[in-house]
């Protein structure tokens, strides 16, 4: 069985390479690669797997689980610019294909429970533009 | 393997009919959609790529560059056109969006430039209540 749940954070970001050209970030980027940085009110979808515990009828405590997605990610993200405040992002770039890895990378350890792990993390930037990812070779 | 999707609108008409079948079996058949004038939908569709993100540029896919791949291929064929008289491909072809999927499909494969990139769905939103998906691609 998967269960999900939602947050939300609201963060800026830059997306620019120092190794490449400014005409080469522009037409990776577009309007991202401003150095100033701009912002997104990301949602998050954080999906665990497993079977109801036959004593409480749960997956996992969905209380439980919002309070790891806060220490793990809403609570250092929310309000900050990703590229100066929220490491590794001072050194990788904060496309949202890094920030839903590395969402994954913080909330995993955290989640590994005898009936229960992580399933995967959806994160939308936008209603248009949404990143999956479940692992390495998932 | 990290997957990637972008949302994109078309808003198009269509009429269902189907030339092998009478009017009354078509009337039947397809209902509201068979009228002879046709109607349309505003399409949302949704193109999802997998593959490793590149650690020079932190992505799977530029998604400029898809924006524009997907603007040639699609939503310029079908936005704003009659698929019945407009589309070549739904000339013999009820146009369903069953249909609409599987050409959808055809054309994203065969202009296909995202060598680090591969196909991985296709979801069609014909109405707020129903859609259409085409998975693991």
């Amino acid at each position: 069985m998967l269960i999900t749940r939602k947050a939300e954070f609201s963060a800026s970001h830059s997306c620019y390479n120092d190794r490449l050209s400014e005409a080469e970030n522009r037409a990776l980027y577009g309007e991202g690669a401003g150095s100033h940085g701009h912002g997104h009110n990301y949602v998050l979808e954080v999906t665990l797997e497993g079977e109801p515990d036959p004593a409480t009828g749960m997956v996992f405590d969905l209380k439980r689980l919002k309070e790891v997605i806060h220490e793990q990610v809403v609570e250092p993200m929310d309000h900050r610019f990703l590229n100066r405040e929220v490491p590794p992002f001072d050194a990788l770039i904060p496309t949202p294909e890094n920030i839903a890895c590395e969402i994954w990378r913080r909330l995993e350890p955290k989640l590994r429970f005898p009936n229960a792990h992580l399933h995967s993390v959806k994160l939308y930037e936008t209603e248009d533009l949404f990143v999956e990812y479940a692992g390495d070779g998932k | 393997m990290t997957r990637v999707t972008r949302r994109y609108r078309f808003a198009a008409s269509h009429r269902l009919h189907s030339a092998e079948r009478s009017e009354a079996e078509n009337s039947e058949l397809y209902g509201k959609c068979n009228n002879p004038y046709g109607h349309g939908h505003d399409y949302i569709l949704e193109v999802g790529v997998r593959g490793q993100i590149d650690g020079s540029t932190g992505r799977v896919v530029n998604p400029l560059a898809l924006d524009e791949f997907v603007r040639a291929a699609v939503l310029n064929v079908f936005d704003h056109k009659d698929m019945n008289r407009d589309v070549d491909s739904f000339r013999d072809v009820v146009p369903t969006t069953e249909n609409l999927s599987l050409d959808v499909e055809r054309r994203l494969r065969e202009g296909w430039c995202f060598a680090a990139a591969e196909l991985d769905r296709i979801k069609l939103q014909e109405t707020k209540r129903n859609s259409f998906e085409l998975k693991g691609l």
